[in-house]
């Protein structure tokens, strides 16, 4: 690991004023990604600025009847939440599915939706790699890429995202919070906080330099029939291969996004609107664009299953 | 990608891993091309297994080196310091983490606990006898890790913490099928498995009784 120096932040406002103003400066969460990643040098940060102790850790609701989940609020505590147990149980259950036991203790809201991907070549620093080393070139793409993405991707990346967490928040349609070097606050639907690869596949999410993320907020309880589906090379313990998270609405409406797919979390309007077709429409809308490799094609076909066991599911707690 | 890229790394990794005194570290720090500040030592207070410790790190020591390195608590075990295999598992604040993947100027004025602090050998901790007697282990390099997390385990159970497995969220049980989802994050390479299950079947008997 790469020296660096550390500071424990005493605000929201001064931990986004040193990030912005020292270069290199990076926050630390649980530091279950970071750390990793900085023991095989692949992050460098100069200086660790640690928001473990802003009273960013609570759960509220809000005025309009959702919750405001603080960024550092952990896996464990959320997915055991019971407003999010009762109300937000697709939620639970994406964390749930999640990592082990010890990480869920550490990992946090924020941490998990900046958590980067999971993409054998951009662990290994041998080999190119433009996100890691921009310009230098995707090993995966004429690699082995049977766990990358098949939506979303580009000539320059095929990475998936590798959240669970983030896939239930995007179904749920919430908004990342944040603050930057100013003080300024501003609101990032999830949609488009995160970005897909093009040209800049190391450029990940519209957070500017310093912007730190303070909570993500869930608008009001949408009801419904909540299903997490994961499905992965073990029973736990594992990164998904796909996972789908579905809301089914007393009237014949759902809504669905996707993770192990795609370049970021996957969510097309089409797949909602299929819903009342069945499993096989609704994959049909939802891989529109699909660009796989020799090795990842059979993530369509996965797609499908998947949607048919939680169309099963929905129906067995029906 | 240019080979002295390569051969560094090499020559820090293989540092690292003889890095078995604090003088070597430092060392290993002052040689550190320092871009920004430099990182000076900054010091550490905790309590670890009831005792407190005052300790000055270089701020890239995890808690597990310092635990092992700095502290001479071998019981935690190094597997393979990325979170995936858990054998250094920990429970800090009444809760268990991987303590490979954190910090230890993160965990300033902490409580930890480790194996060592769980039970000792004429007082061992329920957990500990029932992995003797259940045969919970072959080689035993993964049994601390294994251990912690199993006391932990319980207690989410009893907290109410829900699990992948749980089938209604609201009702909590300890059955086979929560306990090996739960240990997930806990490999070994003996497959000790059946055995470690029945373990903390016989201590979560125990405690409902
Ligand atoms: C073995 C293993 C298995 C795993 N399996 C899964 C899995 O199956 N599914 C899954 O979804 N995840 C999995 N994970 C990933 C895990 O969920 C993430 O590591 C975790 O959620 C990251 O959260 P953190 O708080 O530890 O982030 P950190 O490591 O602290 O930070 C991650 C990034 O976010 C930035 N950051 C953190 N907080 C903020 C903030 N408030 N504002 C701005 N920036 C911030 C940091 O600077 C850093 O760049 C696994 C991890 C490991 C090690
Ligand atoms: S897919 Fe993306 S992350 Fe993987 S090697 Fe190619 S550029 Fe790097």
């Amino acid at each position: 690991m790469k020296a660096f120096t550390y500071e424990r932040a005493t605000s929201v406002e001064a931990a986004a004023r040193a990030a912005a103003s020292v270069q290199g400066a990076r926050f630390i969460a649980g530091g279950t990604n970071l750390l990793d990643l900085m023991k095989l040098q692949i992050e460098t940060p100069t200086h660790l600025i640690d928001v473990n102790h802003l009273g960013l850790d609570r759960i509220e609701e809000t005025p309009d009847g959702g919750l405001r989940i603080g960024a550092l609020v952990r896996n464990t505590d959320l997915a055991a939440d019971r407003r999010v147990r009762r109300d937000y149980a697709v939620l639970s259950r994406a964390l749930l599915a999640g990592a082990s036991g010890q990480l869920r203790n550490k990992a946090t809201t924020g941490g998990n939706l900046l958590q980067r991907t999971r993409c054998p070549y951009f662990y290994d620093t041998r080999m190119p790699c433009n996100k890691r080393q921009p310009g230098s070139g995707c090993g995966a793409l004429q690699g082995m890429s049977r766990s990358l993405a098949i939506l979303g991707v580009s000539d320059a990346c095929i990475a998936q995202h590798p959240s669970d967490m983030a896939v239930a928040m995007r179904l749920l349609d919430s908004a990342v919070d944040t603050m930057d070097a100013n003080g300024a606050r501003r609101s990032i639907p999830i949609a488009d906080f995160h970005l897909l690869p093009g040209d800049t596949p190391q450029q990940e999410t519209v957070l500017k330099p310093g912007e730190i993320i303070t909570s993500v907020t869930l608008p009001r309880p949408i009801g419904g029939t909540h299903v997490y589906r994961k499905v992965r090379d073990r029973a736990s313990y594992a990164f998904a291969l796909v996972s789908v998270a579905a809301v089914f609405g007393k009237d014949g409406t759902a809504r669905f996004a996707f993770g192990g797919i795609g370049a970021k979390p996957w969510r097309v309007e089409a797949a909602d609107a299929a819903a009342g077709r069945g499993a096989k429409a609704v994959a049909e809308a939802a891989l529109a664009g699909a660009r796989t490799t020799h090795h990842n094609d059979f993530k369509k076909m996965l797609v499908e299953r998947t949607l048919a066991s939680v169309y099963r599911q929905r129906e067995a707690r029906a | 990608m240019p080979t002295d890229h390569v051969t560094r790394r090499g020559m820090l990794q293989g540092g690292a891993a003889l890095a078995a005194a604090p003088a070597i570290l430092s060392q290993a720090q002052a040689a550190a091309p320092r871009t920004g500040k430099g990182a000076p030592m900054i010091p550490v207070e905790l309590t670890v297994n009831g005792r407190e410790v005052h300790v000055p790190v270089d701020p890239r020591t995890s808690l597990l080196d310092m635990l092992r390195e700095h502290l001479h608590l071998t019981g935690t075990k190094k597997g393979c310091d990325h979170g995936q295999c858990g054998a250094c598992t920990v429970i800090v604040e009444g809760r268990r983490i991987n303590s490979c993947l954190t910090l230890a100027v993160m965990h300033d004025g902490e409580r930890v606990t480790t194996i060592e602090g769980l039970g000792t050998p004429d007082r061992l901790h329920p957990m500990q006898k029932a992995f003797i007697v259940h045969d919970g282990y072959q080689c035993g390099y993964c049994t601390p890790g294994q251990i912690c997390s199993a006391v932990a385990v319980l207690e989410e159970i009893e907290a109410g913490i829900p699990s992948h497995v749980t089938a209604d969220l609201d009702d909590v049980a300890v059955n086979e099928a929560e306990l090996r989802e739960r240990m997930s994050g806990n490999i070994c390479r003996c497959a000790a498995y059946p055995n470690i299950i029945a373990a903390m079947r016989d201590v979560a008997g125990e405690k409902q009784a």
